[in-house]
């Protein structure tokens, strides 16, 4: 193992990304596992503003869905960058007012708890999209069916919209949650201790720059490519039981 | 006209269009807008930053995607193969660290190499918009790279053996029959992606470059106003990415369709 680092001058490299404390690997692997809970967070959290949403969208009243329209084009044209810092700031100035009206003092509040908020907010709106496209693709009989049955609203969802909506869904939500944990890098630029920021850190204090940068883009990378198996996965597993789309002759 | 003003008349509507009014005239009188004449100047600079950056990153973007999605469309594997794994590696990590990683990395290391600094590339080597050029670049490119490999296999064969059978040269086909109809069909995509490609541009504000957002940031920085300069650098975006969407909407009534149903 160690002759072919040291045949391939990639010795001092292994040892800046060891994991014991003189190499920064440690550091690397906490930012990832950060980066990972804001995005799962802010994916859920996405998750539950699009399911309202899309309910909203398709069976609000007129004003909810026109405010709906509103949250989902404004958040699509600005930049993450932009919302991100507007909903940071908004989101720390109202629990800040919040808790002084309690009477406690000024909170710190926590890098996870914020990302999530903050690009939860962001990926409401694409989900609200993607899961309204999907509702809308299930065909209108099984819900007046399971409506004659007289199902409730709520038993209705769970039992026939959402099992029925999901292989429609899944591409979309598979692409918005690569979208989510390429997102999180930004939280960098305000100062999430994510695995960008720990990663810009350990290479502007070692000065291995390439090393640094191309072990995270690597890490990103590894996150990609076994979430596109695991969504495969799903989506095979929503399917089952329909025809194949593509034919009879595959 | 009317049908234009028409859905803006229900009762609903204009009591939200009334809101709306009152908040922006909340917003012009009570909101602190007194930096606003000293950065202008700066402001319309970035704002000219932004645009130069986003329209040559696109165009420059876009060149090489047609190469890279033929590759993957119909090129060997020894094409075929490089050009796939360069659209998963931009695709799979995120620009910020992109960006960083040819800066700071590019940026570290071209000062060792010997002669360099005598050249005449080396005033701008060590500026910093030319590395976030090359990001942003790079990444349209593998972006629209994957959407160009399903718009050239899209094409129906048809056409592409029409064009044979008169004799047409190859280029001359890739030139009047594959391309236009492959571009005409992702069009709608392509409108999209550059609005996304629009929302990418802060982040070269990271790397010193002054654009819009990065004086927005200085003016926080310098007058302590917070949301102001963020909600108009907000509004500014939003007529940026409606300037863009309208302009492919017209780009696309121009384009003549013989779609069924069409």
């Amino acid at each position: 193992m160690e002759w072919v680092l040291n045949a391939l001058g990639l010795a001092k490299s292994a040892e800046l990304l060891s994991l014991s404390p003189p190499g920064w690997g440690m550091n690397l692997l906490r930012g990832l596992s950060k980066s990972l809970q804001i995005a799962i967070g802010a994916f859920g959290f996405g998750l539950v503003i699009g399911l309202f949403g899309a309910y909203g969208k398709l069976y609000g009243g007129p004003v909810i869905r026109d405010l709906l329209a509103i949250y989902t084009t404004v958040v699509r044209a600005v930049p993450e960058l932009v919302l991100i810092l507007i909903l940071y700031f908004v989101g720390t100035d109202l629990i800040n007012q919040a808790a002084e009206a309690l009477g406690y003092g000024r909170v710190e509040i926590s890098g996870v708890a914020a990302g999530i908020w903050v690009l939860g907010v962001v990926q409401g709106a694409y989900s609200t999209e993607i899961l309204r496209g999907a509702i809308l693709a299930v065909p209108q009989g099984q819900i007046e069916a399971a409506r004659a049955f007289g199902m409730p609203p709520v038993m209705l969802m769970r039992r026939v919209t959402i099992p029925a909506m999901m292989s429609f869904a899944i591409p979309g939500l598979a692409n918005l949650w690569l979208i989510a944990t390429k997102d999180t890098a930004l939280l960098a630029v305000v100062g999430f201790s994510e695995l960008t920021l720990e990663t810009r850190q350990a290479a502007s204090s070692t000065r291995a720059y390439f090393t640094f940068f191309l072990a995270a883009g690597a890490l990103y990378l590894i996150v990609t490519l076994l979430s596109g198996v695991f969504f495969q996965r799903l989506e095979r597993w929503a399917r089952r039981g329909q025809p194949s789309i593509r034919g009879a002759s595959r | 006209m009317m049908k234009l003003i028409r859905p803006f008349l229900l009762p609903h509507r204009l009591v939200l269009l009334g809101l709306f009014v009152a908040l922006v005239i909340w917003c012009i009188f009570s909101l602190r807008w007194d930096w606003l004449p000293k950065y202008l100047p700066l402001a319309m600079q970035g704002l000219w930053r932004t645009i130069w950056l986003l329209v040559v990153s696109s165009v420059l973007g876009f060149l090489l995607a047609v190469p890279l999605g033929l590759a993957q469309a119909v090129g060997p594997w020894y094409l075929s193969a490089p050009a796939r794994v360069f659209c998963t590696l931009i695709r799979g990590t995120p620009l910020l660290l992109q960006i960083w990683l040819l800066y700071y990395g590019l940026g570290s290391v071209f000062p060792q190499i010997d002669g360099i600094r005598d050249s005449a590339l080396w005033p701008y080597l060590r500026q910093a918009w030319p590395y976030a050029l090359l990001a942003l670049t790079l990444s349209f490119a593998g972006y629209e790279g994957e959407v160009m490999r399903g718009a050239f296999s899209g094409v129906n064969r048809g056409q592409l053996e029409a064009a044979q059978s008169f004799g047409m040269p190859r280029f001359t086909i890739f030139r009047r029959v594959w391309l236009p109809q492959a571009v005409r069909n992702v069009l709608p995509t392509l409108g999209g992606e550059t609005i996304l490609q629009l929302k990418a541009t802060p982040l070269v504000a990271t790397i010193t470059v002054v654009e819009i957002f990065a004086v927005s940031s200085r003016v926080r920085q310098d007058t302590f106003v917070i949301y102001e300069p963020l909600l108009l650098l907000a509004l500014v975006y939003m007529v940026i990415a409606g300037i863009i969407a309208l302009g492919f909407r017209w780009l696309e009534s121009r384009v003549p369709t013989h779609r069924p149903g069409a």
